[in-house]
């Protein structure tokens, strides 16, 4: 019982639901070859902080912050991040 | 003293300051060009100081090295295959690990490689504090700081670079840059296999070439196969075999698995050398994009900033404008004075001054569109105005970086389209520059000033716009439609820094502006000079024409007329008589030029054309106009003003009332207006359509389907307007 609410809180959810101003940490980074690959060159890997600086104007793209920079992502590629520990 | 030379590369992420850093050693002794083959931007500078005679090469800016955009191929192989003697990694000190990436991958191809780690005052400022000496032991690379934009730090990287060149550089055995034991035992089987198979050397290192192997580079396996032949087969079986080993070790691709040790291992030395202070600071970069990208007054800002740079541009322009103007009727007129009347002389006149010079007044335009547009670049709105497009450039099916070229366009199609190497696939990179050519280009201003300043007058602006935004309703419908029909299939990722903002540099401001309007220049150098001269050859000939009427005979009975009766008036009446007589032959020289027109070659090929433009409401004139528009799109207005016979000065007074007193309407001047926005684009940007795409068959497709479209939007412009009851 009690585990099942601390699991809720710490349920693992996608990027892409995540509101301004909350961070994570990136659990697993999915997409095909050449998209994944470039999000994880650009420095979006396992393991690592990221914060969502906020929502562009019209809900897409996302301005994320990871590793000290801002980058943006579009929705339906943030639906391909996995992120843990959200507050 | 011999003097020695020494070749340096400049790699580093986009932002970095890398480019400020070229123009600050560079100076204006740089070349713009191409890389062979390809048409991403080659710019190389020399410099002597310090005794050597430098070389350096500005690659394109890059956040990897992995061949995914034409960008990241071109800047690796030309560290791997003209083996630079040092190449500097402009890192932006306060995005250190990011920029580490692309650092840990120039450090394992074992070229001479130097960190800049450039903005270092920004960083601190930022509270980050980096340890150079400790990054430089930690990865066995000399470390120098640099200030880009305030000159600092630039002799000491020359110098370093020179250390570094005449250093024994040797290969260690012990690798900085490390894997896990089972990617690095992969790796050492692999590049024994190959050592052993491969009599001489591969691109780079065996290291190297295992590494990108087993990350299935596909231009490094490409090379393998052409260098090896048969034996290649052995080689790809085992890459196989190491790929599979480590697939089913670690349940994920090999290179996405090294791309995170990359990473990790990058996690190490940031750990090492950075110290960040926890003091909360205004961050003034994310505070101007609070308004800037602001969920309610983002996009209005934005049209804002459009709608400024287009005031800017037409409005400050005008007054260059008019300085350029007068000043080439002030030298048409003083050689129309002295040179003797022959058909040299008017070749000269009519042809190349007048063709030229109707091109040359656009110049202020263009030059302070190309400095907005590098002002938005070079402060970082750039990427911000993408942020806030993509959703909408989404729906046509392309990439947010999709908006910078196509904006690029209003200024001049041919380095719009030459923008479009910015985009990583293929298929938006084809599908932007057909759709391109729709943002009315800066040249087709001149068309729409004299028109739509002719027959709408007050309402000139309002008509210019509406018709700078059908091109851009238009690409939206068309790109839509060519992405569900002939580029179907995935979108390219959009994965796009927001650099902070940043002052730009004054200089590198006009550096870019520069480099964009040479390109126009050129144009008017050579293009636009011979099609002047062309148009002004088949609007001479043929010169033997049968005039419907004695022309001069009726210019000497008014001469014949007015000497009595001047000869006879007093004072006052003289000169009034004067008067009366010059407007009289005026107008009977001007029927003269017009019949004279009308009979040219250039009269007869425009009323062969006709037919097809009547629908459209644009007669002979117009045509032949429309037509002499293909070599440049400016072109159209001096072939109007010889065509309407307008006065030798280039008086845009003349060709207004010749344009009113003619069949047109304004209905047919709209139609016009949307014709030169859509139809097939000048045959510059025709040339860079095909080098871009490197195929005729799509250059082909641009001309006929843009040409096709021109015709039906003016169709549907003039005869929809005129059931409306519209003249």
């Amino acid at each position: 019982m009690l585990q099942d609410i601390v699991y809720s809180i710490n349920k693992p959810m996608l990027l892409s639901e995540m509101k301004e101003n909350q961070t994570g940490k990136i659990v697993r980074v999915g997409g095909n070859g050449a998209l994944r690959k470039r999000i994880l060159e650009m420095g979006i890997t396992k393991g690592t902080d990221i914060y969502v600086e906020k929502y562009a104007p019209l809900k897409d793209p996302i301005e994320l912050i990871v590793k000290g920079y801002h980058v943006s992502l579009r929705v339906e590629e943030a639906a391909q991040i996995t992120v843990d520990d959200v507050k | 003293m011999d003097r020695k030379s020494l070749s340096i590369a400049l790699a580093g992420n986009p932002n970095s300051g890398k480019t400020t850093i070229f123009n600050n050693i560079t100076g204006t002794r740089q070349k713009v060009g191409n890389w062979p083959g390809v048409t991403v931007e080659k710019k190389e500078g020399t410099v002597k100081k310090f005794g050597y005679d430098f070389k350096i090469v500005d690659l394109p800016g890059t956040y990897s090295l992995t061949p995914f955009s034409i960008e990241e191929i071109v800047a690796r192989n030309y560290v791997i295959d003209e083996r630079p003697d040092v190449v500097i990694d402009i890192i932006d000190a306060s995005n250190l690990e990011r920029s580490l990436y692309l650092a840990t991958q120039l450090r394992e191809i074992d070229c001479r490689v130097l960190f800049a780690l450039n903005m270092a005052d920004v960083a601190n400022a930022r509270g980050i504090k980096i340890d150079g000496k400790k990054l430089s032991e930690l990865l066995e690379v000399p470390v120098v700081f640099t200030i880009g934009n305030k000159n600092e730090g630039i002799d000491t990287l020359l110098k370093s670079a020179i250390d570094l060149a005449e250093s024994n550089y040797t290969v260690t055995k012990e690798r900085k840059v490390k894997y896990n034991k089972d990617i690095e035992n992969s790796i050492s089987k692999l590049q024994l296999y190959l050592e052993n198979r491969i009599e001489d050397s591969v691109p780079s290192n065996f290291r190297w070439t295992a590494i990108k192997l087993i990350e299935d580079d596909k231009i490094v396996k490409e090379r393998i196969v052409q260098k090896t032949g048969e034996k290649s087969q052995g080689i790809l079986q085992e890459v196989k075999v190491q790929r599979d080993l480590l697939t089913s070790r670690f349940d994920d691709d090999p290179e996405i698995v090294m791309t995170e040790e990359r990473y990790g291992f990058i996690a190490g030395i940031i750990k090492e050398v950075l110290t960040t202070s926890t003091k909360q600071r205004v961050d003034i970069s994310r505070n101007i994009d609070l308004v800037l990208t602001n969920r309610f007054i983002g996009f209005p800002i934005f049209v804002l900033f459009i709608w400024a740079m287009f005031q800017l541009t037409f409005s400050l322009g005008a007054y260059p404008m008019e300085w350029i103007e007068s000043s080439i009727g002030f030298i048409s007129m003083n050689l129309g004075r002295t040179l003797p009347d022959n058909l040299f002389k008017d070749l000269l006149l009519d042809g190349i001054i007048a063709g030229v010079g109707s091109v040359a007044v656009f110049l202020p335009n263009i030059l302070i569109l190309f400095f907005c547009i590098a002002l938005f670049e070079d402060t970082g709105y750039m990427s911000r105005a993408a942020f806030l497009m993509d959703k909408i450039m989404h729906i046509i099916g392309l990439h947010g970086k999709s908006f910078i070229p196509m904006l690029m366009g209003f200024g001049c199609n041919v380095p719009a389209i030459m923008a479009t190497r910015t985009l990583e696939s293929d298929k938006d990179r084809k599908l932007t520059i057909l759709i391109t050519p729709f943002m009315s280009c800066s040249a087709k201003l001149p068309v729409y000033i004299v028109l739509a300043g002719t027959f709408f007058g007050g309402k000139a602006g309002t008509v210019i716009f509406s018709i700078y935004m059908l091109g851009i309703v238009l690409s939206i419908i068309t790109g839509r439609i060519f992405r569900s029909t002939l580029f179907k299939g995935a979108d390219a990722p959009f994965v796009m820094e927001l650099p902070p903002y940043r002052v730009p540099m004054i200089k590198s401001l006009l550096i870019h502006m520069w480099d964009r309007s040479k390109i126009f220049l050129k144009k008017m150098g050579g293009i636009i000079l011979v099609a002047s001269i062309l148009i002004w050859a088949l609007s001479t000939f043929p010169l033997n024409i049968k005039y419907q009427t004695d022309y001069d005979a009726e210019i000497n009975k008014v001469n014949a007329y007015y000497r009595s009766k001047i000869s006879t008036a007093i004072d006052s009446g003289k000169t009034n008589f004067e008067q009366q007589r010059d407007d009289m032959i005026l107008k009977i020289t001007r029927k003269k030029k017009a019949e004279k027109a009308e009979k040219s070659l250039m009269g007869r090929i425009g009323k062969a054309f006709a037919p097809i433009f009547s629908p459209l409401g644009i007669d002979w004139r117009g045509s032949v106009a429309l037509l002499s528009g293909f070599a440049a799109k400016e072109i159209v207005v001096s072939t109007l003003g010889v065509l309407y016979a307008t006065d030798r000065e280039q008086d845009s007074e003349a060709l207004k009332h010749a344009l009113l007193s003619s069949s047109m309407t304004s209905l047919s001047a709209l139609a016009m207006m949307a014709f030169v926005l859509l139809y097939v684009p000048c045959l510059a940007t025709v040339a860079v359509i095909k080098r871009e795409t490197g195929s005729l068959k799509w250059t082909v497709f641009s001309i006929a389907y843009s040409t096709l479209i021109a015709w039906l939007a003016a169709f549907c412009i003039y005869q929809g307007g005129g059931l409306l009851g519209f003249s």
